[in-house]
């Protein structure tokens, strides 16, 4: 009787759970039965994230790989700093993709990616990112997730404003936040105004390779030029950039930039320009910069330092470029999914200022001009005024759009995010940040096909919010759901250095692109050894070459006599592994370098220069395979005048 | 044409299948192997399934001191020969011969298709047991002989963390049903003869 009891309160248990399970399904996201933020962000073990989100490191320079909704880390793409677990810049192949007009210098400031776009939506082929503190803009490529090419950009400083793609990845654009004397001289600081200059970069990427150029610099007044969207679909052809200190002042700027009640939105019809330049228009300036490219197949980067580049002034192409007044000092530049709306955020407004590109269309078309600057009309603030979001917040910096006619703009002051309605500007919903929100980003938040349904917040500070670190604490993203009318804070997780931008998009974009091996036959290094049959050692006077390989487990050749002090020995080594995730790893006792960490089918080389007599270990520094402990070898180093000839083996002794 | 030499016609060039389609495919499943390593068997040729499949199943049964797999065994020439041959054969019987050499075609392929996968089994064995005695890791049995790596003929197996499939495919699918048609057009032929001849004592 007892047990009938007993499984009587079980089976209706069950069928309250089922029940209940039911209503969840039916009844979506309203009150309580709603899932809770931990399932929401909860990705089985083995199982796929929705999103890629490539968020920039700031100031490590890096770009990490995160999957939403769970926030993990993938991976760490070095692209501006040096990277000693990759040997990224470490390792002869990279070194080049670090080369600048000032030298090979081993970090940057990597603020805004940007995934390329066809038709303005989300295409998966390239991310593309820019080094603020030694002007560069960076591509990545999305089948390797390898940093394929840097180019340094003249003529400017803080390449801040950067590195935006237009609707068909025509072009990626720098623009510069210093003004500076172009070209660089030698004179008083105070003769700032009017001898400095901001120039804005169109660089050309090449449709079929993605290989970029310099098509053009435009020579704009001595501004600081923040940020930059293209426009889209109607707005396409035109680019819009933020300035502040239209004050032009050059000390103490936090008080004298924000002097003049509004500065502008400078919009830039580049296709115009484009057109001008197409006709021959423009002049060469001489400069001096790096372009600097890594070939898949080669494994290795070239440097080439380039010495001019196409310089327009833009009032010598009337109807090009036009000023939009914008309240106070605007941060943000973001353009909504149908082009029809400029964001300026006023960071020291109380409102969020939206304008019209048909109202500024019928202006130009009108020649309504309430002035000019250095020859570029200043459009009257009432006539592209579309509306403003009255009193949203405090520091309003950047917005995204969900497609869904909302927009998502942060505030660094007031921390926290604020829902509004294009068209009616009215407040929908505010979210806090924790705290001090910096960038943010929806999926394809800045393209003309939004995936609305995550906003995810960069902040800038994070105290109290984790375990503490010491003086130093981590920076943060926080992941919102706003499928729904309310945003809905799921998760948060610290990042890697400081979060600027971040770039997302659907997994299934990216992930069947995403190479497994690199393929041996198709390896061109120059030192390659594709069987064990072609290691060899080679000496040309006291240089050293090693073509040596890697296989489960063990390196061809293994026992090297013949290297003497004083010589200089490349370690070229080739992974003949032909399996996807069995990389092998190499480093020696006393290398002033980094590991190498080699692929399947990739060559990297390593430069060591023994400084004592003795024989000397090596070993594979990734754990390859069960045998990976026996993975070693040894090289016996002589005195610099010894004639122990050069010989090497594997298996069997060096007789 | 007889129905049955048309049927014993269709029956010869089915083997021909072989050419176009793999006869046995075996496949190696790991928890690291996702996406498992797999072997096809043609009747001239060993393919990977995946790119480099063979290379990899190579590295890690060098492990155990396996042998790699051959690029080329005299198989790949004898096996080719003796389809031709048969089909050939085959398409002769099927224009000129009557149901008793059908059956005498299909009791040849039973006889040349055993040998055939006796012949496999032998490799098979040999690939799995002959191993090199420097081989970094020795497994022995609980009765202290030494551990063999033979994948299955025929079904599934466990191979230390590899779990091994062995089975035919659709050439192997064309061999058979060439066989089965030989006995098929056999028994048909012999039909039709027992008709004839019931209508003749008949009348």
């Amino acid at each position: 009787m007892k047990n009938l009891l007993k499984l009587t309160i079980v089976t209706l248990s069950v069928l309250v759970a089922f029940t209940s399970c039911n209503n969840q399904s039916t009844n979506g996201k309203s009150g309580a039965l709603t899932s809770s933020a931990a399932e929401k962000v909860y990705v089985a073990p083995g199982e796929h994230d929705e999103f890629y989100a490539f968020v920039s490191g700031g100031f490590s320079g890096q770009l990490a790989v995160y999957g939403l909704p769970s926030g993990r880390l993938f991976k760490v793409i070095p692209v501006f700093s040096q990277d000693a677990e990759k040997a990224y810049g470490y390792n002869e192949e990279t070194k080049p993709l670090l080369n600048t007009s000032y030298g090979f210098i081993p970090w940057d400031d990597a603020h805004h990616p940007d995934i390329s776009q066809t038709n303005g939506v989300l295409d998966g082929r390239y991310v593309f990112i820019n080094g603020n503190n030694t002007p560069r803009i960076a591509k990545v490529d999305l089948t390797t997730f390898e940093t394929t090419e840097i180019i340094e950009i003249p003529n400017s400083a803080g390449n801040h404003s950067s590195s935006y793609v237009t609707d068909n990845t025509e072009y990626v654009v720098a623009g510069t936040r210093f003004a500076v004397p172009v070209p660089q001289q030698d004179i008083a600081i105070k003769e700032y105004k009017g001898k400095f200059k901001g120039t804005l970069s169109f660089i050309k990427v090449d449709p079929e390779d993605g290989g970029m150029d310099i098509k053009f610099q435009l020579l704009m007044p001595g501004f600081d030029y923040d940020k930059a969207h293209p426009g889209r679909g109607k707005s396409d052809g035109w680019f819009f950039f933020t300035t502040y200190n239209t004050e032009e002042a050059n000390t103490l700027l936090e008080v004298n930039a924000s002097q003049n009640d509004k500065d502008f939105i400078a919009a830039i019809n580049w296709k115009k320009i484009e057109a001008y330049v197409n006709n021959g228009g423009g002049a060469m300036m001489p400069t001096n910069y790096a372009h600097n490219v890594y070939d898949e197949y080669t494994h290795s980067a070239t440097s080439t330092m380039k010495k001019e580049v196409l310089m327009v002034d833009p009032s010598e192409v009337p109807g090009a470029v036009y000023f939009l007044p914008t309240p106070k000092s605007p941060h943000g530049c973001d353009v909504d999914p149908t082009g029809e709306y400029i964001v300026g955020s006023g960071k020291l407004s109380a409102n969020v200022t939206v304008h019209s590109f048909t109202k500024m269309l019928a202006a130009i078309e009108n020649e309504k001009f309430a002035g000019e600057a250095y020859g570029i009309p200043i459009l009257n603030f009432e006539d592209v005024l579309a509306g403003a979001v009255e009193q949203p917040g405090l520091g309003p910096l950047h917005t995204e759009f969900d497609g869904e006619g909302n927009a998502y703009t942060s505030f660094f002051i007031s921390s926290e995010i604020v829902k509004w309605k294009l068209g009616t500007w009215e407040v929908l919903d505010r979210q806090p940040s924790f705290y001090s929100i910096g960038h943010l980003m929806i999926p394809g938040g800045n393209s003309q096909k939004p995936f609305g349904k995550y906003v995810l917040g960069m902040n800038k500070i994070t105290k109290d919010r984790y375990l503490p670190t010491g003086p130093e604490v981590t920076q943060s993203a926080q992941l919102y759901d706003i499928s729904g009318d309310k945003m809905e804070l799921l998760l948060d997780f610290p990042t890697v250095g400081e979060p600027h931008y971040a770039a997302g998009i659907p997994a299934d974009l990216i992930k069947p692109n995403s190479k497994k091996i690199f393929k041996l036959e198709d390896n061109n290094h120059p030192y390659v050894a594709k069987t064990e049959a072609d290691t060899k050692v080679v000496r040309e006077g006291n240089i050293v070459h090693i073509y040596m390989t890697t296989i489960r487990s063990h390196f061809a050749p293994d026992n090297i006599e013949g290297v003497r002090v004083g010589d200089k020995v490349y370690f070229h080594v080739t992974n003949l592994e032909q399996d996807y995730d069995v990389p092998h790893g190499v480093s020696i006792i006393g290398a002033n370098t980094s590991e190498l960490l080699i692929m399947p089918g990739q060559t990297e080389t390593f430069v060591w220069e023994p400084k004592q007599v003795g024989v000397w270990p090596f070993y594979c520094t990734d754990f390859c395979s069960a045998l990976h402990q026996e993975m070693q070898g040894y090289i016996r180093v002589s005195p610099t005048n010894a004639n122990t000839p050069l010989k090497w083996s594997l298996g069997e002794d060096i007789d | 044409m007889k129905k049955s030499n048309i049927i014993m016609f269709i029956t010869a060039i089915l083997p021909l299948g072989l050419f176009l389609f793999p006869l046995w495919k075996i496949t190696l499943e790991a928890p690291q192997y996702p996406t498992p390593l797999g072997i096809y068997i043609h009747i001239n040729d060993f393919s990977d399934v995946n790119p480099h499949d063979i290379k990899n199943i190579n590295l890690m049964n060098h492990y155990v001191g396996m042998k790699y797999i051959p690029d080329a065994i005299p198989e790949f020439k004898v096996f080719p020969a003796g389809i031709i041959i048969t089909t050939i054969l085959g398409l002769i019987i099927a224009f000129k011969g009557n149901y008793k050499w059908f059956l005498f075609w299909f009791i040849l392929m039973i006889v040349l298709s055993s040998a055939g996968l006796y012949d496999f089994y032998i490799w098979e064995h040999d690939y799995g047991h002959n191993l090199d005695p420097k081989a970094i890791m020795k497994f022995t049995n609980p009765d202290g002989t030494q551990m063999g790596f033979q994948p299955p003929l025929f079904g599934s197996k466990d191979i230390l963390n590899f779990r091994a499939h062995s089975y035919p495919q659709l050439g192997a699918l064309f061999l058979g049903l060439g066989m089965a048609g030989s006995f098929i057009a056999y028994l048909v032929g012999k039909k039709n003869l027992n008709d004839v001849r019931g209508k003749i004592q008949k009348h």
